[in-house]
């Protein structure tokens, strides 16, 4: 048999799978996987919801190279339980980053392949415990000198405790297909109502949430488009842009986001924002080629602001 | 003496009715309901334009906002009944007999209607088999159509979405009926006159724009490897095999793999030029990418679909398009292409029998059948020849060699099982405890055996042109039934040897790989894929937009 | 939640050298399977843990089909499965194999 025809091999971020992106993302070859699905640490509870279990508990943690920077890693199955966490799934994220801070030879960028919808519901204690170990063990991390790049560009979007999370990464990559929020567009619906937010209005959920919106706030640092190869660009020109984690970058950020309140807390849909920013044609934003939008990025302060 | 003029006068007195709503051919979208009680008589043969796409919604409302004791037993032929407003028609009483082609999302409530003996069903017909007896002995008396736009003399331009507009009109005017138009628009000027004015007796301006189901959109995300690898066996073990050039893809999402993986799949086996060039098809958004890569020469329409104005309008050495620029489709003349013009039929059901009969019709589901029963049959008429055509007429006999008579391919494209593992290879067909059910003359069929050449599922390609007796016919189908308990019934040795015979192929026989069997193979796995193949051209509605 | 062990004798080992492979992903009407060459050369054991229950037949005449098709002795195959038809099935199968002997 013929070799397959992998020439047609562009590499959707959305589309992959976690393992895919690994592959793609890091140089080839290079990636150690650390509790492998050969070892089979399941979850310990979705037997007993009659659910059946993955073999990686939904994430892949290791370590490889980025353009021969030693890196560790850890990607999220997103259509794995929504890329929910779980005991196990948090537990190996946790102690990926726990190493990334406690060793020597540990190297000192951790990359998050973020594509969650929050905490699984069936482990919702477990899940919140991780979540809340995750946040702590990203946190000291980043004060021991670890930078954090989180990555955000797949199905199950970034949303619950991964919202949080994300926001706690020193940098994060977004495409405009990635979502980053904390509730959810069904959870906003059910909990305020369909006239607040009708979550099966799709372009409003992604003018809301979606890449190109977290980016012109500024709460993405870096654009990508829609191919692994394009988030692995960006990751590697953010690998040395990483500010300084103190209390000056808290400070400044902390007032940075009461300038947005005071700017844009009136506004009732996102055009009405990059209108107040000055952006021409802001009803087109949604279908500006990436290229376009990524020009329109950079040039814009809100966007580009150290303290994210 | 007898009188020859009863129509006409007939028509004069219900015109007159008409006007004192009206000015001119005028009236206002709140008399709606009044004109049309005044103008329609009970028992009248009714067409509320309706097809698969363009809906005439403000005049099916008002009809069926009329009263029940004015306007009662109508007889509603039109070739799709796809709101609920069509239904309320015949719960309400307004309207008793139907004849139709395609119901779609209302399949489940004509079933409950029909079994509630509140709809007397005439029959379920392919579109231009109802059109045809339009002519002879379903001519309409009204027609309620939909437009874009049109003046004060009725003169209509219907847009993109042509599709049966000319048919109905033709067929109830000519013959001393009415017809009523509703447009989104009124104007001073329409941009190309689809329809003369002198055909139309009566014009509205609806309060909102007609509605349009954008029927033809195949989300490329939902697209399965399975698919993909059906697809690749429909490829390179048909299109290539065959050389076709000239074919009509129904609206599955496995036909829609085929669009996409013309210019990876198809690129690689070097078939560009060589297949897929000519086309009577709806402008699929899953077709950009094929047409952009200079695979498509040329296509005509039945309809249009929402979001691809634009792009039709910048393609018109593709599409046929008017003056004003935009496309001008036409269901009566593409399903005669589809017919007479297109060496090959490909798409999906719901159910195959073991002598290859397919139908979507279930006792629960009556979504009627479009123009499948006609795209998917052998056109006897046909008389002009092509290398697809004779080569599959050379496979059907070895007799008469001297008077080979051609053969148009037609092909099944289906997963061995359904949603929720419902097997689609049967025993028997569900229309026919159907048929049993409702004591119908005629068995509901989609696609007789008979026409059907190929049958394409993940296990392979059977070639029914290629089976010489009943029992080897049987046994192919049942070799690429998969697991269903008609594929596992299979004789397995009579399987292996139709194998040796190139009767059956599987994906290892034509040397396709299983690793392409990824979505990686498509052209475009996304809705914004497409639109980026268009140049933005393409402007997909909001529900399938994730950005 | 349903388990099938199912053991076959294959005509011959899997071909490649790799130790293990995985593919797909667990989710509705999607599985993964699990491949792991660790067996002797004509042996061949699935394991499959499936959402979908009583259906025990239709898998094992879908391993046995793909035995009989891929050969895939030496190989234990334990497969997580979220409903998956059983053309996904074979379609994940005949891809695990093939991984087993190149980089997908």
């Amino acid at each position: 048999m013929k070799a397959p025809l992998t020439k047609y091999r562009t590499g959707s971020w959305y589309e992959a799978t976690g393992r895919e992106r690994v592959a793609g993302l890091l140089d080839t070859g290079s990636f150690t996987e650390f509790i492998g699905p050969e070892k089979r640490e399941v979850s310990p509870h979705l037997a007993r919801f009659d659910l059946p279990e993955a073999f990686d508990d939904g994430i892949i943690i290791g370590r490889g190279t980025i353009k021969g920077r030693e890196v560790l890693l850890a990607a999220q199955e997103g259509r794995f339980m929504g890329g929910t966490f779980g005991e196990v799934h948090g537990a190996k994220l946790t102690g990926l980053l726990r190493y990334a801070r406690g060793h020597q030879d540990a190297p000192r960028v951790v990359m998050l392949l973020l594509d969650t919808g929050g905490v699984r519901l069936q482990e919702a204690n477990a899940g919140e415990l991780a979540v809340a170990e995750i946040i702590r063990a990203i946190l000291d991390a980043r004060i021991a000198g670890v930078a954090v790049i989180a990555l955000v560009g797949g199905r199950a979007g970034c949303f619950g405790g991964g919202g949080i999370i994300a926001g706690c990464c020193s940098r994060i990559v977004i495409s405009e297909q990635g979502r980053i929020s904390v509730s959810g567009p069904e959870v906003i619906e059910t909990n305020m109502g369909v006239e607040e937010f009708d979550s099966r209005d799709r372009p409003l959920v992604w003018r809301t949430t979606g890449g190109k919106t977290r980016r012109l706030l500024g709460g993405a640092d870096a654009y990508a488009e829609d191919n692994i190869a394009s988030f692995r660009e960006a990751a590697i020109n953010l690998l040395d842009r990483i500010p300084a984690f103190d209390l000056d970058t808290m400070a400044q950020e902390q007032a940075r986001l009461a300038r947005r309140l005071e700017k844009f807390g009136r506004c009732q849909d996102t055009p009405e924002i990059w209108q107040a920013m000055g952006i021409a044609e802001p009803d087109r934003i949604a279908d500006l080629p990436d290229e376009d939008f990524d020009r329109i990025a950079h040039a814009q302060k809100e966007a580009n602001h150290d303290a994210r | 003496m007898p009188e020859w003029r009863r129509q006409q006068i007939e028509r004069e007195s219900r015109l007159e009715a008409g006007r004192r709503f009206s000015d001119g051919k005028v009236f206002a979208a709140k008399d709606t309901t009044a004109l049309l009680e005044a103008v329609i008589r009970p028992g009248d043969r009714v067409c509320l334009e309706g097809d698969n796409q363009k809906q005439a919604d403000h005049l099916a409302t008002a009809l069926a906002g009329a009263d029940g004791s004015r306007l009662h037993d109508l007889h509603i032929v039109q070739s799709g009944l796809v709101l609920s407003a069509h239904l309320d028609l015949f719960t309400k009483g307004i309207a008793s007999k139907l004849d139709f082609s395609y119901s779609g999302p209302q399949g489940a409530a004509i079933a409950r209607a029909l079994y509630a003996g509140r709809i007397q069903l005439g029959a379920i017909h392919t579109y231009i088999e109802l059109f045809a007896r339009y002519f002879v002995d379903l001519t309409p008396q009204i027609a309620l159509i939909a437009a874009v736009s049109g003046d004060r003399e009725g003169n209509l331009y219907t847009g993109p979405n042509t599709e049966d507009t000319p048919t109905i009109v033709e067929a109830t005017h000519f013959k001393s009926g009415i017809v009523i138009a509703q447009v989104n628009k009124l104007a001073d000027r329409v941009p190309r006159v689809d329809i003369p004015g002198d055909r139309i007796d009566f014009v509205v301006e609806a309060p909102t724009p007609f509605y349009v189901e954008p029927l033809f959109t195949r989300d490329p995300a939902q697209i399965t490897d399975t698919q993909i690898l059906m697809a690749m066996l429909a490829i390179k073990g048909i299109y290539a095999e065959y050389g076709i050039q000239r074919l009509n893809h129904g609206i599955g999402y496995g036909t829609a793999a085929i669009e996409l993986l013309l210019p990876t799949f198809g690129e690689s086996l070097g078939l560009k030029g060589k297949v897929a060039t000519h086309w009577a098809l709806n402008p699929h958004p899953t077709l950009i990418p094929a047409i952009e890569s200079g695979w498509v020469k040329q296509i005509h329409c039945f309809g249009s679909e929402v979001g691809m104005d634009d792009y039709i309008r910048a393609r018109p050495d593709v599409y046929f398009t008017g003056a004003d620029g935009s496309l001008r489709s036409n269901r009566a003349f593409c399903q005669t292409a589809g017919l007479y013009a297109c060496d090959l039929f490909i798409g999906s059901t719901l159910q195959i029998d073991l002598a290859a009969n397919s139908s979507t019709v279930t006792p629960e589901r009556i979504p009627g059948f479009g123009g499948a029963p006609n795209m998917g049959s052998d056109a006897h008429g046909r008389r002009h020849p092509s290398n697809a055509w004779l080569k599959a007429g050379r496979e059907a006999t070895e007799a008469h060699p001297g008077m080979v008579r051609g053969r148009k391919l037609v092909v099944q494209l289906l997963e061995t099982f359904g949603d929720k593992m419902v097997p689609a290879f049967v025993e028997e067909l569900a229309s026919v405890e159907f048929a049993r059910r409702m004591k119908l003359e005629l068995v509901p069929v989609m696609i007789y055996g008979d026409d059907v050449t190929h049958i394409v599922t993940e296990e392979g390609i059977a070639n029914l042109l290629l089976c010489r007796t009943a029992e080897e016919r049987e046994q192919a189908i049942r070799g690429v039934a998969g697991f269903t308990s008609v594929g596992r019934a299979r004789d397995r040795k009579m399987v292996e040897s139709l194998r040796s015979r190139g009767v059956i192929r599987r994906p290892e026989d034509l040397d396709i790989d299983p690793l392409d069997a990824n979505r990686h193979l498509l052209a475009a796995r996304s809705i914004k894929d497409l639109v980026k193949w268009s140049g933005g051209l393409y402007r997909p509605p909001g529900k399938f937009r994730n950005w | 939640m349903e388990t099938l062990e199912i053991r076959r004798t294959a005509a011959g080992r899997a071909p490649g050298t790799k130790g293990h492979a995985i593919t797909g992903v667990v989710a509705s009407g999607n599985l993964e399977v699990l491949l792991e060459r660790v067996l002797s050369d004509t042996q061949c054991e699935v394991t499959v843990k499936t959402s979908v229950e009583g259906f025990g037949d239709v898998w094992r005449a879908v391993i046995d089909d793909f035995v009989e098709r891929h050969s895939p002795g030496g190989l234990r195959i334990s497969i997580n499965d979220g409903g998956a038809r059983p053309d996904t099935v074979s379609l994940r199968l005949a891809q695990g194999v093939r991984l087993m002997e190149v980089d997908g």
